[in-house]
């Protein structure tokens, strides 16, 4: 189903604990994500869905458990750390883009850097890419001379231009003024028909409806439930996740 | 005012010494301060902690101290010679002294310039497979220069006035001394120490006006 036709998960948590403090914010997660699949991380504020996927490249260390990806372990520091996350794309809520480079030198700023490409193919490539998420007439601009739609949309394609074996996106459209969510959703369901292994950690329903293959539900630091976005939306199964989702489709 | 004239030319060969010894350690206090600065937010402890000795150390001791520690502790007694020749040997002297004093404040206000780049950009920069260093030189310190490019000003201004204390390292040649030789000689003058002054302000003034420019043609929108 895949096109190595390989059947192993890309990426395997077990037994992940991590504390800050005396919270202890992931308790016991396990939790795999298949190559290809769409998954969805929903959940009460403070419930660890961030965290949850920070620790998959690493933004966030872990006290125990393993996390594998692709088949390796996640390396703890220095170049081997450096070369998994440049195969794991990342979206943040904040967009993070660098505010000092142009757009198209956001983007080719690691093809070049790290991958070691010529700066002539990373543009192409980048502006390829900024064509796909519908900017790339701003290419020259500088990140605060755009929208927050277009500069989320920028870090995905920054976040693209590493060729990543998959992407997290950690509450991508929270910080975006609300006709601005449709936009950056549009891109991301994009990118899952195209395949992508994605991470989301949101609270669009609609995205997780129209793109999720599976929805994770975290409160206080567990995963609660798993379930398909559709079961998960009508007819939740666990008493946290109906109380949950009472609060938040009843407006 | 005769004596300003008479001495003039004796003077300011003074004072081209001060204006070398600023042009070289301008140069290498902004090398070593952002060598100090890239140890002291490094995520090496042992780095961390040696540049943050090194700065408390050095920035804390009095500069004529520090001089004069160059010139006979390291120097005389230890035997650290950059050349046989006597006055070459002062210069050399005043500027690693002042050069590693001035380091201590242009790393301090790049240190504060760091704090202005919103720690997500380094976060970014990790998340794309940048190594430490890279996202320190690519992303952080370019964004920290800019922020800080009028206090470094400040710095550079209030360095390029510590040359007059050069002869503390026992180097007899800038204008500083070359004022007090001239008073010895032929009493106190006040159009000199107005001249001085004035050719001080001529150097001065400009960088704090080009600085200043700088800095918001450089400013990073946020």
């Amino acid at each position: 189903m895949t096109e190595n036709g390989d059947a192993t998960p890309l990426v395997r948590l077990e037994d992940v604990n991590k504390h800050f403090g005396n919270l202890h914010v992931l308790k016991d997660i396990q939790l795999t994500v298949d190559r290809g699949e769409v998954l969805v991380v929903i959940g009460p504020s403070g419930g660890g869905k961030s965290t949850l996927c920070r620790t998959i490249n690493r933004l966030e260390t872990i006290d125990s458990g393993t996390i594998v990806f692709d088949g390796e372990p996640l390396p703890a520091e220095g170049k081997a750390l450096a070369r998994l996350r440049s195969e794991v794309g990342m979206v943040f809520q904040s967009f993070n883009l660098f505010a000092h480079k142009t757009i198209l030198e956001n983007v080719t700023l690691g093809p070049i850097k790290v991958r070691g490409k010529a700066r002539a193919d990373a543009e192409r490539r980048g502006m390829e890419l900024l064509e796909r998420v519908g900017i790339a007439t701003q290419a020259e601009k500088y990140p605060a001379q755009l929208s927050g739609g277009q500069q989320q949309r920028t870090a995905i394609a920054r976040a693209l231009a590493m060729d990543p074996k998959m992407i997290l996106f950690d509450e991508p459209t929270s910080a975006l003024d609300p006709e601005m969510v449709q936009e950056v959703l549009d891109v991301m369901v994009g990118l899952a028909r195209d395949g992508m292994t994605m991470v989301v950690v949101t609270h669009e329903m609609g995205f997780a409806r129209r793109a999720a293959n599976r929805v994770v539900f975290m409160a206080d630091g567990q995963i609660v439930e798993e379930n398909t976005p559709e079961e998960f939306f009508t007819n939740a199964r666990t008493d946290r996740a109906k109380d949950f989702l009472s609060k938040i489709l009843t407006h | 005012m005769d004596e300003l004239i008479e001495y003039g030319p004796y003077l300011w060969e003074g004072f081209q010494v001060n204006l070398g010894l600023s042009a070289v350690c301008a140069v290498l206090s902004l090398v070593l301060g952002t060598i100090l600065v890239s140890m002291r937010v490094s995520p090496t402890p042992v780095l961390r902690a040696a540049g943050t000795a090194y700065v408390n150390i050095v920035r804390n001791t009095p500069l004529t101290l520090i001089l004069a520690f160059s010139a006979l502790g390291l120097s005389d007694q230890i035997g650290l010679v950059f050349s046989e020749e006597p006055s070459t040997n002062g210069f050399w002297l005043v500027v690693m002294g002042l050069s590693a004093y001035t380091a201590c404040f242009v790393c301090e206000a790049l240190r504060s310039g760091i704090n202005t780049v919103p720690f997500g950009q380094a976060e970014a920069a990790r998340a794309i497979g940048l190594t430490f260093s890279q996202s320190l030189r690519m992303i952080i310190l370019p964004q920290a220069f800019r922020a800080v490019i009028s206090p470094l000003g400040s710095v550079m201004i209030a360095m390029i006035k510590n040359t007059t204390v050069a002869i503390a390292a026992g180097y007899l040649a800038d204008v500083a001394f070359k004022m007090k030789d001239t008073f010895d000689t032929t009493g106190v003058s006040i159009p000199i120490f107005i001249g001085i002054a004035l050719a001080f302000m001529a150097v001065i003034l400009p960088i704090g006006l080009f600085t200043g420019w700088l800095a918001k043609r450089l400013a990073v929108a946020r």
